[in-house]
């Protein structure tokens, strides 16, 4: 939760740099309300790039959700309707670690628990979002300060967090070669699609892996 | 930005949020109902996050100058073994330093 504070500063900041207001900086963080893919909808949008592939993009960033929620489903199976809507609307990586955590010490995973604790950290996502978008308007050459570097090496600490998955190698090696060329002859933005249809076709059509249960992994953002 | 593209982002940024809906209740929902995704495309699914964010590290290593590149390098390195966080600070010193020490 302390560790997500700075990225959603970052995404503030960088959101004003790339062409956003301080209000849709703001609006983005309250309705998506998920760090890593709000960046990388933030890049792409910053490169013109279809709507239906930053659509897609922050799905698939967002698709370990899936994960979470049917592991949760057992300790929420007695909320209604509405309550349910907030788990999953609040449902980030830092909840999903501590409604588990919770439900082994055999303590009752609450709705009055459950909204506390989404909205320590929901409340301060938007703050350091707002803050750093304030921030942001106030810098006049982000090259200056080295704000230009900072998106690329956060996304490439994406990629590395990802490094245990089956086929990691080959889809990142594939997709970046691939997006470099297309970047060379065809241009931008469509290297983006088709470096990312690359991979993913490879991933596709390489042998599958014996085992099939996906471990639920946990990463430190919101 | 101007008044239209300005609309279009909000409208992205409406489907977005939708879609990162979906995915939080989209493991309830298929619990519930018990139904399995095709193992290849469930491979393809899983391959779309390091896909799309490679194209995104990729062109900039080659098109950020000099500095950023050497920057990038730096933060791979740290990436290996520390957390994101560490990599940010080490590649932004980097590229500070080159910016205002080196030149």
């Amino acid at each position: 939760m302390v560790s997500a504070a700075p990225f959603g500063a970052l995404f503030g900041a960088l959101a004003v740099d790339n062409g956003f207001s301080v209000f849709d900086a703001v609006f983005m963080s309250a309705t998506v309300y998920a760090g890593a893919s709000q960046m990388v909808g933030l890049e792409l949008f910053g490169h013109n790039v279809q709507p239906w592939l930053i659509i897609l993009s922050i799905f698939a960033v967002n698709f370990r959700h899936i994960l979470y929620s049917a592991s949760i489903a057992r300790h929420i199976r007695h909320f209604s309707g509405v309550q349910k809507f907030f788990v999953f609307f609040l449902l980030v990586d830092p909840q999903y670690a501590e409604t588990e955590k919770r439900a082994e010490r055999g303590e009752p995973v609450t709705f009055a628990w459950y909204l506390g604790f989404g909205l320590v950290i929901y409340l301060p996502w938007q703050l350091m979002t707002l803050l750093g978008a304030i921030f942001g308007q106030m810098i006049g050459d982000p090259k200056a300060i080295g704000l230009d570097v900072l998106l690329p090496i956060y996304f490439m600490g994406l990629v590395l967090g990802f490094r245990k998955r089956d086929n990691w190698l080959p889809v990142v090696a594939v997709s970046s070669l691939a997006s470099i060329a297309a970047m060379h002859f065809v241009g931008s933005p469509w290297h983006v699609s088709i470096g990312a249809i690359a991979g993913i076709v490879l991933a596709a059509y390489l042998p599958l892996s014996k085992r099939h249960e996906e471990p639920v992994t946990l990463e430190h953002e919101v | 930005m101007d008044n239209s593209e300005h609309m279009q982002l909000i409208y992205v940024i409406l489907a977005a949020a939708v879609a990162t809906f979906l995915t939080r209740i989209g493991g309830y929902v298929m619990i519930t109902q018990m139904k399995r995704i095709p193992p290849r495309m469930e491979a393809a699914l899983n391959a779309v996050p390091a896909a799309v964010l490679s194209t995104l590290v990729a062109p900039a290593f080659l098109s950020g100058g000099w500095d950023v590149a050497v920057a990038m390098l730096v933060a791979l390195v740290i990436g290996l073994r520390f957390s994101s966080l560490w990599m940010l600070l080490a590649g932004w010193l980097v590229v500070m330093a080159i910016r205002h020490v080196v030149i």
